[in-house]
Parts: C-alpha cells; structure tokens; sequence
C-alpha cells in the first residue's frame, strides 16, 4: 500500500482519448417521444432472462410488470407505454443472438400514466425490503454493466461495507448521460443515496466525479443533505477511471484484490444514475420504463441527452435524431468499449448509456497492422500493469494458459486503452476477449477444475 | 436513408493516431541533420557511404520480402533507419562496397532471419557494423580527416576501391579522439567534440545535432528517453569516479560523454524499441549496463571504443530484463515469474 501514495487521487497508468463532451454536455435532458412499437427481449442484463408474465393481445399499462424475475440474479421487466402485446416472440439483440420477447404496440392518445405499487420507505424499510424493492423496480446498472443492483448491494456474510461509491466519472468519450443527471436529478441521487447506505450499511458515501464536470460536482456538494454522510470527490479525467476498481483505488487508495469483488476492501459501487433511479422509484414502488441517454457524435444531427423508454428501437431513435447520410458505424455505449451495432432493429435496453454514431470519414480505422514493436505504450497505458505487448504476441501463439498464469489475462477488464495507444494497430484487447473465453471454455473443460 | 448496411468493428472505436510508419519515418527525420552534417565536414565521401548503406539496406529489405512471397515491408521506414545509422557508424573514406556489403547484413543477418520489423534481437545496424569490423578491421579504423578543403570534389582514394581489393591508404589520416587519448595520450577539446569539428565517424561526431534529434524524438514521444539518460548517467559517474583517482591515467567524464559513438548509439541505436526493454526500470537497468560496459571497454579494453559493442550485448539481455521486471499486476501482492 506504501507504493499507493504516489499515485493518491487516481490510478496508475490510463489513457486520455479526446472528450468531444462539449457537444451536449450543456443540453438539458428532454423526453423522447414513444415509438409506435415497442420491442423488449428478456435478457437486457447480466444473469437469468426474465420470465414473461402476459399473454399476446393483452393491453397493458405504462408501469405494469411484463416480465418476472428469472432467478436471484434476474429483474423483472415493466411495461414502458400503455399499449397492447402484439406478440411474444424472438427479438435481435445487440450480440447478434435472438432472445425471447415482446413486441408492445403502443397506445395512442394515452395519456401515458404511470402505474404505481408498493412503496418502499426509505425510513421504515429493512435491509432485505430495500433490496426487494429495488429487484422488484428492475434495477441494474445503468452505466453499462446491466448487472442486477441488488446482487450487487448485497453484503455476504463476515463482510462489511465501509464506504459507499457512488460513480459519476463517466470516463467514456462523447457521453454526457451522467453529467446530465447528476445537474438535473440531485434530489433523486441523494434519496437514492439514502436507500444504499441503508441497503448496504455504509458508515459514508463518497461521489467520485472527474475534473471535467466541476460544474456537476459543485452542484451536488452544495445540496447535501446535512443529515447523511455524503462527501463529493473530484479525480483527475483519466480513462478507465469509470471501472469500478480504478475509481477505488482513486477513491480510497485501496486495491480490490485479483479475481475479487470491491467489498474485499470495503467498498460498493454504483453508478450514479442507477443511483438516481433507484431515489425516483423506489419512494412509488415504480418499476423501470425509461432511461436518459446521451445520442451523439458526428453523424447525429440533433444530439443531445434524452430519456427514452426502455425498448424503443433504434432505428425509431435515429430517425428522429436525424443521422448523416454517410453513416457508417453506429455504437451502443461510448467509443472506447461500447458496442458496434449491425442491426438498427434492436432496441435501447436499460444498460445503454449512450448512442454515437460515426460517419464514414470519422472512422479512422488503420488500414495496415505493423508487427509488435515493444515501444511499450501498452504497458504504459495499461491500467492493471499488465503486459499487453506480450500477451499479445502469447495470444497469437495461442498459448492462452500461460497468458493466464504467468501473466494475468483473467484479470483484464477489456478497456481497451492498450488497443487505443498501440501505433502498430494490434486489436490487442480484441485478442484478450478471445483468449479469455478461451481460457473460461478449458478451465470448464477440465473435469477437476 | 437508414437501410444502409453499417460497418461493425471491436472496440475501442477510437485510435490514438500515432503509427508505428510515422515513428519511423520521424526517426528519420531526427537523423537527417546529423547525416546532413557528415557530408558537411567530410564532403563526398561521406554523402556516397550513406547513400550507398541506405540504398543497401531498402534493396535488400525489398528483394528478401520478394523472395520469400510476402508484401514488401520498405514502407514502414524500418530499413531506411538502418541503412541511415549504419552509414552514419561508418568512417567516411570506408570503401563503398564494403558499406555495401554492411547494408546487405545488417537487413539478412540483422533483422530478417529474425521475422523482420518487430522480432529483431539486436540493432541491426549494429549487427551490419559490427560484421563489418570483424571482416574490414583495418577498413573500419582508417579515419580521415574533417573539413578538408577539397571534400566536395574529390573523394578518398579508398572509397571506390574495388570488391575483394585492399583499401589504398589516403595520404591524409586522421585519428579519433578516442583512439588519440587511448594510443598517444592526446585530449580533445570539449567545444570541438560536441560541435564535431573532430575526425570519426560519419555521424558520431557532432554531439550538438544528435542530442537536438534526440529531443526532438524524445519530445514526440517517439524514443524512450530514458535509454539514454541512463546510459549518458553511467557513463558521467563511473569515468568521474576514475577520473576523480587518477587525472593522468583516466579521461574527464566529459570526455567520455562526447566523444566516438555514445551520443549517436546512445541516442539513436540504444533506443531500437525492438531490442531494449518495455517497462521504464527495464529500461533504466538496460542503460546503466551499456553504460558500464562502455567505460570498461573504452578504458580497460583492447579497443579505443566499446559502444557498439555494449549496445549489442544490452540487447542480447534485454529479453531477460524483461522476464524479470515485471510491474506489479493491479490487486496482486507480488510480481509472478515464468
């Protein structure tokens, strides 16, 4: 830990990608308007698929619950318009896969309100009843992970939870999602806070927001609640300060050990427009039907942050956003990990943070790939310290076990800094996410193991 | 407007924009004062040693990429730097066809038995050189003079010498500061080494030019500047302490630095990224070792100048430095090992 003191306030190493936030870092969030079909697989998260609760032909109100959870690690899904279920069937995904679904239609002339149920009261409600409360809303993390939050919040056995993080970093480029938000929804996030301490039995919270969106962090400094234990703390813009072990370690100075989880050093993460959701429905006993998004990049013609509901498909966002005609890459998240989009009839699931499209002349993807000169910018943009150089000349050995053990490959998260830097244009990450999945389909394999 | 079919890619979307050509070519861009210098104080001579390693070197690379059915690779600037730096290692009265012949080995033998750009052990400019020396020593240490005032129009007698014939002796001879110290005990002054108004090498004599490449590398972050730090560190600190014990027998540190081929193989040629280590104290570690086997070899050797040398075993260790300093993983107690 002594090494730590160096680098206090941030993590080691990280990249700085041009923020091109300025396009709509000062545009207000404004409501989308509702697609006349909504289509909504049941896997938008990380775990069981949710299990469908109507039956086709069935009219259904904005708030109503469409969709069980499909297991502990699973969240139910509300219906985000009035309208009818046209059907129930297979619907395209962002991985390519078909995943069962519902396709609503929605109703028009519908004034469009919200069913309410059940409230949780953050003064009265137990530890158990909040987790309940926010499975029962569909909550996941909304900054891209789409891991089932109350999975996250709750705190095994012998474990406690000292601080509470509360992620407003948004370390991606052109995203504005989170900023929006925390200008916008201060109340939300602080009642939202009030429920995850409980949830979690925090002593504190800390929000971490980076140097760029001051603006935000004086904002919500100036409104907190004197009677909770909430600090904001400014880190320097770094890229991937947003993942959650690099904001600990900015945060708090810790290291959240290999192969563990946060709360092995006390702390839990959470993103702060989960955060924000979590405040805004909770109190109603609402379920999830919208989210804000930030719609931008170059080949946008009306970007901006919107709150869109949860479902409507892409094509319906881009054609009211207006894209370039020379579109040529559309991405569902930001540019450094997001997601490219093949299919425009796939819909915004509640892990999609923002949507950036690309024209042809904005994608400058390199022509020629050099071989490996161990110029060693990889390894100064690593964020974990590992060796990308090598690892990557391993991978193209296939000799993806020893990347595991004698390197550290499992412990990537794929931010894909190493790729960003690389001047020989190596798809290093590209090759880690393929020699990962390697390792995991050997390592299960292995009858021992 | 939106039934266009849309490009998928991996992420990240996004590139930083430097290329590993564009390194290269910048390297070039770094030398050519230095290489433009050389023909200044040595006039013709040294013009057709370069241009004769350069065009060596980017054939060669060319013609073996050719024959083994693979695209060519000259446009990644790599062979232009060895060829430059091999001439620049080059006495400028060296017989143009064994600078040649240099150029032809430092590709083959240097860096394309290897795999080519990327895979190379050594420095091949050096591996060109250091073949050169041990096939022409007698070639390789006959130095002429600079500025003399005919360069421009008349060549050495021994450049065009023809294949497989002695060198005929130039009437006019000059002899390195290096040599000059070691053999006759003679010290140059310091202005003329930095300002290489010396005799020596083509490339190696002006201190001034190559260091202004080098930051201008450095700057760009182009070149590790580590390297030579560390190398210029050593170099200063084991010569001073000798220096500081015996002022007769040992040269002042500052001597050491500027003059023969530190500068240029410390700057340009130390820093191969191919052949020195990844991490910073990877790094650090390779250059103090350069640097002490320089002082060792320039002052207990048998030879007036061991840079060359010391580069060429750095890089033999370097894979090694690499194997064992490893940064400690992010949430791992200690460094693992293979």
């Amino acid at each position: 830990m002594g090494l730590l003191n160096f680098h206090k306030n941030t993590f080691r190493h990280g990249v700085h990608p041009p923020e091109h936030k300025s396009d709509t870092n000062g545009l207000p969030i404004r409501q989308f308007p509702f697609a006349p079909l909504i289509i909504l697989p049941m896997v938008q998260h990380i775990g069981a698929p949710s299990v469908i609760a109507v039956r086709e032909g069935q009219e259904v109100i904005r708030g109503q619950l469409l969709a069980k959870a499909g297991g502990y690690v699973s969240v139910p899904l509300h219906a985000p318009v009035s309208g009818t279920v046209r059907k129930i069937a297979n619907v395209p995904t962002i991985s390519g896969k078909m995943s069962p679904g519902i396709y609503l239609e929605t109703a028009p002339f519908s004034s469009q309100e919200v069913l309410e149920g059940a409230p949780v009261d953050v003064e009265t409600a137990s530890r158990e009843e909040i987790l309940q409360g926010i499975q029962d809303a569909g909550i996941v993390g909304l900054g891209g992970a789409a891991f089932p939050t109350h999975v996250k919040l709750k705190i095994p056995e012998g474990k406690n939870c000292e601080v509470l993080i509360i992620n407003g970093v948004e370390c991606e480029p052109y995203l504005t999602t989170d900023h929006r938000v925390m200008l916008e929804q201060g109340a939300d996030i602080f009642m939202g806070i009030r429920y995850l301490l409980r949830a979690t039995g925090a002593e504190r919270a800390v929000i971490g927001i980076e140097a760029n969106k001051q603006d935000a962090a004086d904002h919500l400094a100036g409104m907190i609640p004197p009677d909770i234990p909430v600090e904001v703390q400014v880190v320097p813009v770094k890229y991937p300060q947003g993942a959650e072990k690099m904001l600990i370690t900015a945060i708090l100075g810790r290291e959240v050990p290999s192969g563990g989880l946060p709360i092995e050093v006390g702390a839990v993460v959470v993103n702060v427009a989960t955060t924000a959701e979590i405040g805004r429905l909770l109190p109603h006993g609402r379920g999830i039907q919208e989210r804000v998004i930030t719609i931008t990049g170059p080949g946008v013609k009306k970007k901006g942050n919107y709150l869109i509901p949860i479902g409507t498909p892409l094509r319906y966002v881009l054609e009211q956003v207006g894209v370039d005609g020379n579109i040529s890459e559309v991405y569902m998240g930001g540019p450094m990990m997001g997601v490219a989009v093949s299919n425009l009839d796939i819909s915004i699931v509640k892990g999609a943070s923002g949507i950036v499209a690309f024209t042809e002349k904005d994608v400058k993807r390199p022509q020629e790939i050099y071989p490996c000169i161990k110029c060693g910018a990889c390894v100064d943009a690593c964020p974990i310290s590992l060796n990308p150089s090598k690892l990557g000349i391993l991978a193209k050995f296939e000799a993806y076990e020893q990347m595991a053990e004698a390197y550290n490959l499992m412990d990537c998260f794929e931010c894909g800094s190493c790729s960003y830097v690389c001047p020989s244009h190596i798809p290093l990450v590209q090759y880690f996410r393929m020699s990962k999945s390697m390792v995991r389909k050997r390592t299960a394999a292995k009858p021992n193991a | 407007m939106l039934n266009k079919t849309l490009n998928i890619s991996t992420s990240p979307h996004i590139v930083k924009g430097l290329s590993t050509d564009a390194i290269m070519q910048n390297v070039v861009w770094a030398l050519l004062p230095v290489a433009l210098f050389a023909v200044y104080s040595f006039g013709m001579s040294a013009l057709l040693v370069l241009l004769t390693t350069l065009a060596s070197s980017v054939a060669t690379e060319h013609f073996l990429c050719r024959f083994s059915k693979k695209k060519s690779t000259i446009s990644d600037w790599s062979a232009a730097i060895t060829g430059l730096l091999l001439g620049l290692t080059l006495p400028p009265n060296f017989p143009l066809w064994m600078a040649f012949f240099g150029g032809v080995i430092a590709i083959a033998l240097g860096k394309f038995i290897f795999g080519g750009l990327g895979y190379n052990v050594f420095n091949p400019a050096l591996v060109g050189r250091a073949v050169l020396q041990a096939a022409f020593p007698v070639a390789i240490t006959t130095w002429y003079p600079a500025f003399l005032p005919n360069r421009f129009s008349t060549v050495s007698v021994s450049t065009f010498t023809l294949p497989f014939l002695e060198p005929a002796v130039d009437a006019s001879t000059g002899a390195t500061p290096l040599a000059a110290f070691k053999f006759d005990q003679v010290t140059t002054g310091t202005s003329e080494l930095a300002l290489g108004l010396i005799s020596g090498s083509t490339g190696e004599t002006c201190a001034v030019l190559i260091l202004l490449g080098g930051l201008y590398l450095a700057a760009r972050k182009m070149m590790n500047w580590r390297i030579p730090i560390a190398i210029f560190a050593t170099v200063y600190v084991l010569s001073g302490i000798l220096y500081l014990i015996d002022k007769q027998e040992y040269p002042s540190p500052v001597f050491m630095l500027f003059s023969g081929g530190l500068m240029l193989g410390a700057v340009f040629m130390a820093t191969d990224m191919v052949a020195s280590p990844i991490t910073s104290l990877g790094v650090v570690i390779y250059g103090f070792i350069i640097g002490l086997l320089v002082v060792v070899i320039r002052i207990w050797g048998g030879l007036p100048e061991g840079v060359m040398y010391a580069i060429l075993l750095a890089n033999a260790i370097s894979p090694h430095i690499d194997n064992m300093i490893r940064p400690r993983v992010y949430g791992t107690s200690k460094s693992k090992r293979s």
